[in-house]
């Protein structure tokens, strides 16, 4: 019976332990700061790119946690967030009422489009508008994909139908699609199915499983994206570290923040315009 | 859709490129699982093996919450943790949401069960063959567990890699805990997560491979360990 020896469970400990160690210590850096954002600027590759040049400046490190932007304002407001990069005005508006935010500033914008088959079995090319667009969806029982997740997407695609005065959700049919996802997960879907969605068009672009998706619809102003970023306010979230935070929100802000987001580009194409760029 | 060959072809590209996000999104995973599931060996193999040895009240009762909580959900864990290390919640001055830290207490959280439950089960049958004999040769029942987890090692890793399994596994509770922070809180499932909705299904199904690849390697190694003690050990019983 010599054969247990204690050094067997010693070992994992002391394993267990340097790890948890390693880790703890790193948690606490003061430079590092916790960014609470929409899926669609980091899915679509735009802070991994502009991120490094930052940290690179300024040696703060920023942790991106991607959520939609309903759940983003949900992580700051329970404190455990720096700041919020987010891009739905109306629920941003409650955030600052609520006494959660300090500063709100825009600092880049695009626009939505609605992607659909191809084939555009609902003759949405035609439209011109994205309200008539979604009349003609809804008219036809064209397949379309909801985010239904309380994302700045999502609140504006419900804003769009309430425009239409229409409630898809109650209309049955089996054609409104509500998956309770991200972007990326309403583009697989809508590429699986066949079926009509609205997207940003940052993800739309940088999406890599297009299958038969094509954009069917843009150019609507209705269907203006603008990001902005949130700075806590230090008498409701006084954890929040507010100096690099700000140091942050400031150089997104910046000539030199402003011509990073400009130069994001895929396949030539422009993602994400500065905030002084004109909008149409 | 991606084809299998192409995505064996972009699988073998990335564990021979020794791609260094990828490098740290496998180290990270395993760092992560591996402490869970240690912890959760270092506490779980004596608890279960206590169930089996010791007869006390509330007894039958810990050993089915153990075997219930086989199948607990990992974003019930997730979302509890998170309501527990939120800053509003009753741990949040630890500051350790969103860290890897956060991941290895929700992956430990859910491997414990598993390596409570399945060495109880096994330790039943050994302690019914060799309890006796212990207790005769004057071994106090807590003085047996060790003995008797020796003589189970074989059960006792089996439990313990299906911990290990269940952690390297699971992505509900991580994502939920961790944030999925690029070069931070990213391991291997939460990787194949964004990258599924990036649509880069191919790249996903890629990471897919590897991560079974290495957990394949984990259980290779774990049961050459268990080859090697068992010859070096009938040598030095007799």
């Amino acid at each position: 019976m010599k054969s247990f020896r204690p050094f067997h469970i010693a070992m994992p400990v002391v394993l267990s332990l340097l790890v948890a160690y390693t880790i703890r210590a790193s948690a606490a850096d003061p430079q590092t700061i916790v960014l609470a954002s929409t899926t669609s600027v980091e899915n679509s590759g735009l802070l991994a790119r502009i991120l490094p040049q930052f940290t690179k400046e300024t040696g703060i490190e920023v942790h991106v946690i991607a959520q939609g932007t309903g759940q983003a304002l949900a992580t700051a407001a329970h404190g455990d967030a720096d700041l919020v990069l987010v891009h739905d005005p109306e629920a941003e508006a409650k955030f600052m009422a609520a006494g959660d935010g300090l500063t709100r500033q825009e600092i880049a914008w695009n626009d939505f489009v609605i992607v659909g088959p191809s084939s555009d079995p609902a003759h949405v090319a035609g439209a011109g508008d994205a309200v008539a667009a979604l009349k003609m969806i809804a008219a036809a029982k064209a397949p379309f994909v909801s985010r239904g997740d309380k994302s700045g997407t999502d609140a504006l695609e419900k804003r769009l139908w309430k425009a239409a005065g229409l409630d898809p959700a109650a209309a049955g049919g089996g054609w409104y699609r509500d998956i309770g996802g991200g972007m990326g997960a309403a583009l697989n879907t809508a590429a699986a199915m066949n079926a009509y969605t609205l997207s940003d068009r940052g993800t739309w672009l940088s999406f890599g499983h297009k299958v038969d998706l094509a954009i069917v619809l843009e150019g609507d102003p209705r269907l203006l994206n603008r990001y902005d970023v949130i700075l806590l306010n230090p008498q409701t979230h006084p954890q929040a570290k507010q100096a690099p935070a700000h140091r942050f929100a400031s150089w997104l802000a910046s000539p030199e923040g402003q011509a990073a987001i400009a130069g994001y580009m895929i396949a030539g194409q422009r993602l994400f315009h500065p905030e002084s760029d004109q909008k149409p | 859709m991606p084809d299998i060959l192409n995505t064996i072809r972009v699988a073998l590209g990335l564990l021979v490129g020794f791609d260094t996000t990828l490098l740290h999104i496998v180290a990270l995973s395993l760092a992560v699982s591996l402490s869970a599931s240690c912890a959760a060996m270092v506490c779980g193999l004596p608890l279960g093996t206590a169930l089996a040895v010791f007869r006390f009240r509330g007894r039958r009762l810990l050993i089915l919450l153990a075997n219930a909580l086989l199948g607990l959900p990992p974003v019930v864990v997730g979302l509890g943790l998170y309501l527990l290390l939120s800053r509003s919640g009753p741990l949040g001055r630890l500051g350790i949401l969103f860290t890897p830290t956060a991941m290895v207490i929700a992956q430990f959280t859910l491997a414990l069960p598993i390596v409570v439950a399945l060495s109880h089960r096994a330790m039943v049958g050994i302690w019914r063959d060799y309890g006796d004999d212990l207790l005769v040769s004057g071994a106090t029942r807590f003085r047996a567990i060790p003995h008797l987890l020796s003589i189970g090692r074989l059960e006792a890793l089996t439990a313990s890699l299906a911990g290990f399994g269940r952690s390297v596994s699971e992505v509900g509770a991580i994502l939920i805990v961790g944030g999925n922070i690029a070069g931070y809180t990213r391991t291997m499932t939460t990787a194949i997560m964004l990258e599924t909705s990036e649509g880069h299904l191919g790249f996903a199904l890629a990471l897919g491979l590897i991560l079974v690849v290495i957990s394949i390697a984990v259980n290779a190694c774990a049961f050459a360990i268990e080859a090697r003690v068992r010859r070096i050990v009938p040598q030095e019983a007799a």
